[in-house]
């Protein structure tokens, strides 16, 4: 078994660098039958990882422990499902993840693109594969899954493993771990087109075209992945936060600020042959933070603080990193005359205004938060102290920054391209505006004075009624037009081009993510040491512990508070917070009770037991509008798979051509 | 080119802006991580300024003074006197002999009071394969999240 793991990853590894060479030099030389043979090559590395793949799950399932990987990863008490996830729950086997992810996913380009694109392919191809060697160089060398246990040269077993992190016990975590790595993978194949654009200089957009659903598909599930780590973290980790700008947080959030600027640059390169140079930066940028985001959750250079275990992994990514991005910007720089743009920006207010100031923000912001994270690595090469910079840091950055880009979603899609007049302006804005103003004055009225919550909810509103309207309006027509209700004519319009209103579910999301995150600015806690028979209140809240019980499974050791909650006099629910010691890791874990509401969230959680062991600390907290931070993944995720339907009308984008007077008068504004 | 300086003007204010939020006030967001011997070293900088440190805990060194948690750290040789007296319990991993991270600041008394402690057991380091029962597993874990 391991000797056939080894064997597949070794294989694996020299069968990607031919394919690599045998595509390159086929496609220069012109030999046909060499692309093939490269194009083959990808299938057979998929076949390989496989096939290594298959041996690290079926030894992680049967519980081979003479795996150094399976002894400190599994368990026997462990369930299946949590038994499979440790796949990638360590660093070697989410490494050969990866590999696999990527060998999957360039089989699959390969093969639906095999008929297209004849010129570009090969460096496609060889893009793709070169990153499969990488990875597959560190599945080989540095970090290999199949690892046995040995003493003095014999191999032997262990009783039992280690289990994998109690804390990664949880299902959402079980399957948050594999969509950031399919979102973080995903933006290879885009950028792997971008590049074979660029050296072929392909004429048009064709790498767009062909990848946009990719990086939608990509963009989606990193997303999704992103919102899973944010709800374990609050269902899981007690402290009833859903994001701490940890190291690891962060490193998922880069690729996807940048990904998503990227979503929105790319519609003016479609539509108006603009920010080409821009475009190539940004997927560049987005797939090399996937690399590093994927080196600073692997190599702990970061949070090396805990100097638990550095790795040597770290030297590698760095290199890897730095010969690519030497690469890209070799390629971008030698290619520029390619590049040129079609037509330019004409006035402030304008659709491609509103984009230029949405991609300013997002990398702004990216950059910000690669200055936080990094800023340990930075000022120790600077001052020589290791410094870090905590929550509050990027929180006043970052709110500023979230509510500009939440105002830019209200107003950016309303904007015409070229330039807005101002009778437009007054049409579109009007209403929504005097609504917005009166909410805030509704709400200071109310006693609220928190600044940015005002502005948080005002924008909110605004933006909302925006995009409602939207969707009224061109319902309203269809409706009048061709008899229907409103409600099919909303379907159907949305049919009609799925691009366009699918974009403004997924801005309808973000808004209610971001009432969500406002209520953060409401948040009650109250800490309390408590017996059978205390009772602690918080905000409108009476809580009673009736039971303070402890027991132990085979599995983990626990602590369990039954606590009776009380609204105004009256019995509402009952929460069973519970602490849980696990043996196997030897980590203990928080079995929170909420109470989840629209309006808002009880959280109660069993911080642990008093000194003198007698009395429970309960941590209790109140999360306003916390819920709708969930809701709006869920109109995100919505949102984008409409996008992904085709459309039922084919839009025909007019294009400006290369700027001509004559032609540059005439408006191009056909498909709003 | 009246239109590229509209644009231009924004893109500096919006810039400037952030900018200034990034380094005003950005101290006393800063936290120093130290050893214990380069804290000593650092003389009077120490005083005041957000520290994490990181060490053993002494075995027999933790003491329950009314709110407070007295406890030792030690690195190499170094130690360190550190006072707990945070709201949050402490660690369930956080016992005799455990890797632990306290963040603080350094009192004048030379007494380290902290407002955060975090732990890590002792027994996930390395021991030897093949071992009997009881004995702890083979580890040479990198914590994983």
């Amino acid at each position: 078994m391991e000797n056939l793991g080894s064997l597949a990853i070794l294989l694996a590894f020299c069968v990607a660098i031919y394919s690599t060479v045998a595509g390159v030099v086929g496609r220069l030389k012109a030999k046909p039958l060499l692309i093939v043979s490269a194009r083959r090559a990808a299938y057979v590395t998929w076949a390989l990882l496989t096939t290594a793949a298959a041996v690290l799950v079926t030894s992680l399932m049967t519980g081979d422990y003479r795996f150094s990987y399976v002894a400190e990863h599994s368990n026997r008490t462990m369930p299946m499902l949590y038994k499979f996830a440790a796949w990638w729950g360590g660093q070697e086997g989410s490494l050969l993840f990866w590999s696999w992810l990527l060998s999957t996913y360039t089989a699959v380009v390969v093969f639906s693109n095999r008929r297209r694109h004849a010129n570009m392919m090969p460096w496609v191809l060889a893009v793709l594969t070169t990153v499969q060697t990488f990875f597959l160089l560190l599945n080989n060398f540095i970090a290999n899954p199949f690892q046995m246990l040995a003493t003095d040269g014999l191999i032997v077993d262990v009783k039992d493993g280690n289990g994998l992190s109690p804390l990664l016990q949880y299902p959402a975590m079980a399957i948050h771990p594999p969509m950031l790595y399919l979102g973080y993978v995903g933006f290879a194949v885009p950028f792997a087109f971008a590049m074979g654009s660029l050296i072929t200089r392909q004429p048009g957009d064709a790498w767009i075209a062909t990848t946009r659903r990719w990086t939608l598909v990509t963009w989606l599930f990193q997303s999704t992945g992103i919102m899973l780590g944010a709800a374990w973290a609050y269902h899981v980790l007690g402290w009833g936060g859903y994001w701490g700008w940890d190291p690891v947080e962060n490193a998922s959030l880069l690729p996807w600020i940048a990904g998503t600027a990227f979503l929105h640059s790319v519609m003016m390169q479609e539509k108006k042959g603009m920010m080409k140079v821009w475009n190539m930066v940004l997927i560049s940028t987005t797939f090399f933070l996937c690399i590093l985001g994927t080196f600073l959750t692997r190599s702990g250079v970061v949070q090396s603080v805990h100097a638990f275990a550095r790795s040597e992994i770290g030297k590698y990514f760095v290199s890897f990193l730095a010969i690519g991005i030497a690469a890209v910007i070799y390629l971008i720089l030698e290619r520029l005359d390619y590049l040129k743009s079609e037509s330019q920006l004409e006035s402030v207010v304008s659709r491609e205004s509103s984009f230029l100031f949405n991609n300013l923000i997002l990398l702004a912001s990216c950059f910000a938060v690669l200055w936080g994270t990094l800023f340990p690595v930075i000022s120790e090469a600077i001052s020589g102290d290791k410094i870090s910079l905590d929550a509050d840091w990027y929180n006043r950055l970052m709110v500023p920054i979230g509510l500009f880009l939440l105002f830019l979603t209200g107003v950016g899609p309303l904007f015409s391209w070229r330039r807005t007049s101002v009778d437009s302006l007054r049409r579109n804005f009007q209403w929504p505006g005097i609504a917005s103003l009166v909410l805030v004055g509704a709400l200071i009225a109310a006693g609220i004075r928190h600044f940015y919550a005002l502005i948080s909810f005002g924008f909110c509103l605004f933006v909302a009624l925006t995009v409602i309207i939207e969707f009224y309006k061109g319902a309203h027509a269809i409706s009048l037009k061709s008899n229907m209700n409103l409600l099919r004519a909303t379907v159907e319009l949305t049919h009609r081009n799925t691009r366009r209103y699918g974009g403004y579910l997924v801005h309808m999301g973000i808004v209610l993510m971001f009432i969500g995150f406002t209520g953060h600015a409401f948040n009650l806690n109250e800490v309390k040491e408590v017996t059978t028979g205390d009772k602690m209140t918080i905000g409108k809240y009476e809580l009673r512990m009736v039971n303070l019980a402890q027991g132990e499974n085979e599995n983990y050791a626990w602590h369990r508070a039954t606590m009776a909650v009380t609204k105004n006099g009256e019995y509402i629910d009952t929460l069973e917070p519970e602490k849980r010691f696990y043996k196997a890791s030897r980590q203990g874990t928080s079995e929170v009770g909420i109470r989840q509401r629209p309006n808002e969230d009880l959280y109660l959680n069993f911080g642990g037991m008093s000194d003198d062991n007698q009395r429970a600390v309960i941590q209790a907290y109140v999360f306003p509008l916390v819920s709708w931070i969930w809701i709006g993944t869920l109109v995100v995720i919505f949102g984008t798979l409409v996008c992904l339907v085709p459309s039922k009308v084919k839009m025909q984008y007019a294009r400006t051509e290369v700027v001509g007077v004559a032609q540059a008068s005439r408006p191009a504004r056909l498909e709003t | 080119m009246k239109k590229y300086g509209k644009f231009a003007a924004l893109i500096v204010v919006v810039i400037g802006t952030l900018v200034w939020l990034a380094t005003a006030e950005m101290k006393d967001n800063q936290t120093y991580y130290k050893t214990i011997t380069e804290l000593g070293q650092m003389g009077d900088k120490a005083y005041g300024a957000r520290v994490r440190v990181g060490g053993d805990v002494e075995a027999g060194s933790i003491k329950h003074i009314g709110n407070q948690t007295v406890f030792v750290l030690v690195q190499d040789k170094s130690r360190l006197t550190v006072a707990y007296n945070g709201s949050d319990p402490l660690p369930d991993t956080f016992k005799d002999g455990a890797q632990a991270l306290a963040d603080g600041k350094l009192g004048k008394d030379g007494t380290f009071q902290a407002g955060k402690i975090q732990a890590k057991c002792a027994s996930k380091y390395e021991a030897k394969p093949g071992m009997k029962p009881g004995e702890t597993l083979p580890n040479i874990n990198r914590s994983s999240l």
